[in-house]
């Protein structure tokens, strides 16, 4: 771990303010940030700590959704009655990741922002374009079994870890950030960037913008939703693919439909289309598999990850499934619903 | 007098007894290798290599010697002067090779190799100096994909001590060749690392008289005792090792690691305190299960009797040392058949040598077999438990010798009632409950009884206390329970009056703890220690007024309880301890034994076989779409003889199961061939099971009465539990999915049905 | 090292606790007891409770937040010490296995992993054992599965889980047996 300087701001414009000097970055609950600084991976000169901003409510907005503070814990978001009643399915990806001990740590704004867990991003001693720009990428011909299908780019195949993220972007919400020059919301779509010739950059915020807090639509989606992960072990391992669906059913036709996967790409993975492909159809088969080859379009395995293709091909219309039967995939039973 | 003196004690050999160092454990007050603290301590923190193979061409300590707090960089170029001779750097359980000497030279032999120590006054300014310690390399070529190495397998000529050759019999190839049934298939068992909780560290302190302390996570404090003087020029007086609690080894500790090297190297070098903790990544860059290919050929009636059993097994090592295992004869010591043959090489590559890791060879040879029969039980149209009924050998049929005990049987029948194997349907796919298919499948476990000479002290104080002593390791396995346990047994004491000493080289003698030989060998030499008191006890008792035990001479003469000695004959006639030690003026009764393989036991080790065997059955719910696994049940019927401590011993055999579910299902260490490097080097992506993953798991201690095996009749219980348990697994896949699986571990990746 | 170095941030009204690189002033009660420690930013409390406290209770087993030994209770919390800079945690409280009980006087849950071996090593334990109090604290589990799930942030490599799930369910005082 190098050395660098730390300020622990209490208000948010002089947290801006010490995030906007060079190398700075800052710190929430540090579950990603302290490791990426025991590998050396993270460098930065000066560690703003957020902990103190008053940042660490959630409320009602005014169109009638909920605003998550960005300094909310992760359980504190999972557990939270509103969450639970009116975002089930935000609730139920958040406890799909991570331990218990973990959420209780890690922060909403954290968990949106956190790195990769590509092995070659982590080991210093390794080539990575994302970590050292112009490197060369070790996981393309090395191992690769966790990493992307969709929209890698030569430079970059690595994925994003999150499972709360895939239920954001099913969720559709909004990144609020602040910076130098004002706030500003982000469509969750548009928060995340796939890696093309920019691996570096996860994600589309300025340098030294705050996320401050995630608004969830007030479309809720308490129903027909559900979010199904498949990893290498029962729980305390990431995605190696994930499907959040969120669905509105009305008189027996799928009226609107929300998928998003995990672990296939440097993202949230949506395809506007697939989702249309559903509208107004019957909650089939037939309709899921057209939907799930719209998803999967493009599609490509780099050797240890092509598993993930036919991975993804029966989870996504399994879990589709699970949306339209109502019978979200549970958390703690791990029988797949 | 107490009126329950005649109530014979309870607790004893067979008594399950909470560990006697649970409180310690629970409450954070034990204390491992890193947790010792030392006046003046240094902290190293070890710089890893980043090629394969090749040399080290320059380094640049600058920026790392101007941390403040930094005090000395060790590099090969300026480390102190070690011996030249290999034979110094031989270790207890040494293979044929070269052993790695950590900072020799400029060559690099494996990724992850330690090429500096940085020495600081704290941890964190260590850490951070070490991260500045620039290194250039000139790489040579380099292999770690262990197919491709197999162009160069070889037998050594100069093989490994543990190392048994396997015995064939017959023609197994033509009865191969003309056998109705036929199984031939090649299987695959990837790279694990030991990971134990703790990681390798030691703490040496510097005592500034000439003498030293080493505290460390080993599993034979002698045995690194002893490296560590030839190696540094200690004398045994001058150098103590200690390991008194160890956070989990598996096998890691056997061999002393490259940690406790630098350590004592830093702190002579330094004359100060240092503490050298690996990070969990370096974990990564030491001792590994070996890869292994393993062909199975097998032969049979079509009654499903086996007439030719054929293996051809390849592990992996590395190139300067030559790590053997014994693969191929499990499976041909444990079925009965005329004709087999058993070929085995290794493999050389650029990394690290592999180590044993909990059952060596047979975790891994045993349960590959165990898949390979039941592929042919299933061709052979017999039930698998059925089939191995069929195929029983009520004597070790390889080295054709009968066994002390084998109550294989037995394990087999109560592990299936109380499995429920009598429901299972025979044809696989064809259990279900909604979506998961449901399949049950066992296998058969196989593993040595060992017995080694173990020294031991006792040491009764005339205030009714004994405390026990030997320099064997509680690595986890309960080691000091079992010891109070035979102590308590031997002299009629109750546990809490006892305090076991071990894991300090200066306790009396006692070998490496591995291979499920500590609790008969310790506890052996324990035993034969409380004898020797109990006869001074009673000899002393001659003096008290009026001899109320009378002639007395034997130990057989008289009960111990409760500090009492109690004449058999007429149990109203008793005396005390305490009143015997003070008739004859004793203080203290010390007495030290050692126990060993007699005249009569090597005669006997070599005309009969020793084994623990057992018998697995296995449930797992496999989702028919998604290939996620399930394990419901585990049922382990094990037959290792006398069972010291139900509740240790249990919790053993819990364990090996875990880490089979581990090697079933999770656990691979990926190498990256283009960098020579181990890639999946940490914790979250080289997956042991996680609570979640564990539902129930029963255990079965069949009874197996055998005064011949060992002098307490116990076979111990370390190893027992692994072996086989991924095979059961694996076959309960097969069962369930119709798919048979040849490469462990199976990941969801390859249950994917495409 | 360079002396603890306080800077105002540049509204005089409002204190921002910043340092250059050296030293930040920190307190902290663990267990009980409140200690005013100074303390370099990169320091984790993980490093500081057992290197610096020689509160070597807390154990390192990866020191990455994968696995859990460095578990305690930060303000009743249950979190991996390990990643947490010990100057972030300025006027929290810690709890670590040393506070929860000690020989002689064990909590119940420690008494219950005696009792059901619920460890061998015992170098996971202490954090098995905060990160069950946790658990029982945080009132979200009532079956065996939730006890499973929960208690899945803390590996223990010599596999003693099921006695683990046992000793938790016993002091939750859950007869879920499956």
């Amino acid at each position: 771990m190098i050395r660098f300087d730390y300020a622990r701001p209490t208000e948010v414009s002089d947290a801006v303010r010490e995030g906007a000097a060079e190398q700075a970055t800052y710190l929430a609950g540090g579950t990603n940030l302290v490791d990426l600084l025991k590998e050396n991976v993270a460098r930065p000169t000066r560690v703003v700590d957020i902990g103190r901003l008053p940042l660490a409510e959630i409320g009602e907005t005014e169109s009638g959704g909920l605003r998550l503070g960005a300094l909310v814990t992760n359980s504190e978001t999972a557990y939270d009655s509103r969450v639970q009643e009116r975002y089930p399915l935000l609730s139920s990806a958040i406890l799909a990741g991570a331990t218990a001990q973990l959420r209780n740590a890690a922060t909403n704004g954290g968990n949106i922002n956190q790195r990769t867990r590509c092995y070659y991003f982590y080991d210093v001693a390794t080539p990575c374009n994302k970590r050292n720009p112009g490197q060369g990428c070790g996981a393309i011909g090395g191992v690769n079994r966790i990493h992307a299908i969709l929209g890698t780019s030569p430079h970059c195949i690595a994925t994003h870890p999150s499972d709360m993220a895939v239920a954001l972007a099913a969720l559709q919400a909004e990144v609020r950030v602040t910076g130098s020059d004002g706030e500003r919301v982000i469509p969750f779509a548009d928060y995340h960037r796939l890696p093309g010739e920019e691996p570096w950059r996860d994600n589309t915020l300025k340098p030294g913008e705050l996320v401050t807090a995630i608004d969830l639509p007030a479309e809720r989606f308490t129903q027909n939703f559900t979010y199904l992960k498949l990893r290498d072990r029962l729980s305390y391992a990431f995605a190696l693919v994930s499907v959040a669906v969120a669905m509105r059913i009305e008189d027996g036709r799928i009226a609107e439909a929300r998928i998003a996967l995990g672990g296939v790409a440097h993202k949230p993975w949506r395809r506007l289309e697939a989702e249309e492909v559903l509208v107004g159809r019957a909650p089939d088969r037939a309709a899921f598999d057209a939907a799930t080859e719209v998803l999967l379009d493009g599609a490509r395995g780099h050797g240890a990850n092509d598993f993930k293709i036919p991975m993804a091909r029966k989870a996504i219309p399994r879990a589709l499934e699970q949306a339209a039967a109502g019978t979200p995939q549970s958390q703690t039973d791990k029988r797949l619903a | 007098m107490p009126d329950t003196r005649h109530e014979p004690i309870r607790v004893g050999i067979g008594t399950p007894l909470n560990r006697v160092d649970g409180e310690a454990k629970v409450t954070g007050q034990a204390q491992y290798a890193a947790e010792y603290p030392a006046a003046g301590l240094l902290h190293g923190v070890i710089v890893s290599g980043r090629i394969a193979r090749g040399r080290i061409t320059g380094i640049d300590e600058t920026a790392a010697r101007s941390v403040p707090g930094v005090v000395e960089v060790l590099t090969h170029r300026n480390r102190p002067h070690t011996p030249w001779l290999d034979r110094n750097y031989k270790d207890e359980l040494s293979i044929p090779g070269d052993p790695f000497r950590p900072l020799e030279s400029e060559e690099i032999q494996f990724s992850g190799q330690p090429v500096a120590l940085v020495l600081a006054e704290t941890f964190e300014a260590a850490r951070f100096a070490a991260s500045l310690i620039d290194v250039s390399y000139e790489a040579a070529p380099h292999n770690i994909d262990f197919e491709a190495s197999l162009a160069e397998k070889f037998l050594p000529s100069k093989k490994r001590n543990s190392y048994h050759e396997p015995k064939n019999h017959g023609d197994a190839d033509a009865a191969f060749d003309k056998a109705e049934l036929r199984h031939e298939a090649r299987y695959h068992l990837a790279v694990e690392h030991h990971n134990p909780m703790e990681m390798h560290a030691t703490t040496v302190d510097w005592h500034g008289d000439g003498t030293l302390t080493v505290y460390d996570k080993n599993q034979g404090s002698q045995g690194v005792q002893s490296y560590l003087c030839n190696i540094f020029g200690f004398s045994k007086k001058e150098l103590r090792v200690v390991n008194a609690y160890v956070g989990g080894a598996f096998g890691s500790g056997l061999r002393p690691q490259y940690q406790v090297y630098l350590a004592v190297m830093a702190a002579k070098h330094m004359q100060r305190s240092v503490r050298v903790v690996m990070t969990r990544q370096q974990m990564f860059t030491h001792a590994h299960r070996p890869e292994a290919v393993y062909t199975v050929k097998l032969g049979a009636e079509p009654t499903g009797k086996l007439t030719a059993i054929l293996g051809d097994a390849t592990t992996s090592t590395s190139r300067f040392e030559d790590n053997m295992e014994d693969v191929v004869i499990w499976g041909m010591i444990n079925y009965d058949s005329p004709n087999m043959k058993g070929e085995y090489s290794i493999a050389p590559r650029d990394t690290y040598t592999s180590a044993d890791m909990r059952a060596p060879g047979a975790a891994t040879g045993m349960t590959i077999f165990e898949i390979a029969m039941d592929e042919l039980a299933y061709k052979a149209g017999v039930d698998p438990l059925e089939f191995r009924m069929i195929n029983y050998s009520d004597i070790d049929a390889m080295y054709r010798t009968p066994f002390t005990s084998k109550a294989l049987r037995e394990a087999y029948r109560e592990g299936a009632a109380a499995f429920g194997w009598d429901r299972r349907s025979p044809e696989p796919r064809s259990m279900r409950e909604g979506r998961e298919l449901i399949g049950w499948g066992m296998a058969t476990g196989l593993w040595n009884a060992e017995f080694v000479e173990t020294s031991a002290r006792a040491r009764l104080t005339a205030d009714g206390r004994l405390e026990v002593a030997s320099a064997t390791s509680d690595i986890g396995t309960g080691t000091y329970t079992v010891l109070a346990l035979v102590a308590a047994d031997t002299l009629g004491l109750r546990p809490e009056r006892i305090t076991v000493r071990i894991g300090d080289s200066d306790l009396p003698h006692s070998q490496v703890e591995g291979g499920s030989r500590a609790a008969a060998s310790a506890g052996a030499a324990v035993q034969l220690a409380c004898q020797a008191v109990g006869a001074k006890l009673l000899a002393a008792a001659a003096k008290v007024e009026g001899k109320p035990l009378g002639d007395a001479r034997s130990l057989e003469d008289v009960t111990l309880t409760d500090g009492y000695m109690i004449l058999r004959s007429d149990p109203s006639k008793a005396v005390s301890f305490a009143d015997a030690m003070a008739a004859s003026g004793l203080d203290v009764i010390e007495e030290e034994a050692t126990a060993k393989p007699g005249l009569g036991d090597r005669i006997s080790q070599m005309t009969k076989s020793r084994n623990v065997h057992s018998a697995v059955f296995a449930e797992v719910r496999v989702d028919e779409d998604l290939g996620q696994v399930r394990v419901t049940r585990i049922v382990n019927a094990v037959a290792a003889g006398r069972i010291i401590n139900p509740k240790t011993a249990r919790s053993q055999i819990l364990g090996g199961v875990v880490m089979g579910m581990g090697m079933a299902l999770h656990e691979e260490t990926m190498g990256d061939p283009i960098l020579g490097r181990w890639m999946n080097h940490n914790l979250a992506e080289y997956h042991i099971p996680v609570n979640a993953d564990v539902h129930d798991i029963e255990v079965i201690f069949v009874d197996e009465p055998d005064p011949e095996v060992t002098p307490l009749g116990a076979k111990g219980v370390g190893e027992i539990g692994i072996i086989s348990t991924a095979a059961a697994i694996a076959n309960a896949i097969f069962h369930a999915t119709g798919q048979r699986h040849r490469n462990l571990p199976i990941t969801i990746d390859r249950l994917i049905a495409t | 090292m360079s002396e603890a170095a306080l800077s105002l941030a540049n509204d005089p009204g409002r204190e921002v606790a910043s340092s250059a690189i050296g030293t930040v002033p920190v307190t902290l009660t663990i267990n009980g007891q409140e200690h005013r420690l100074a303390v370099e930013p990169w320091v984790t409390l993980l490093d500081l409770l057992r290197e610096r406290l020689h509160l070597t209770g807390s154990k390192k087993g990866c020191d990455h937040g994968q696995c859990g030994a460095c578990t305690v209770l930060i303000d009743g919390r249950r979190m991996n010490s390990c990643l947490k800079l010990a100057v972030t945690l300025d006027g929290s409280e810690i709890t670590t296995i040393e506070g929860l009980g000690q020989p002689g006087n064990l909590h119940p849950l420690q008494a219950a992993f005696l009792e059901h071996d619920a460890f061998q090593c015992g170098y996971c334990t202490p954090g098995q054992i905060c990160s069950g109090v946790g658990l029982i604290a945080e009132g979200h589990a009532r079956t065996r599965d939730d006890v499973r799930e929960q208690m899945s942030g803390n590996l223990c490599r010599c596999g003693a889980y099921t006695n683990i799930a046992d000793a938790i369910l016993e002091v939750l005082g859950t007869e879920d047996r499956e």
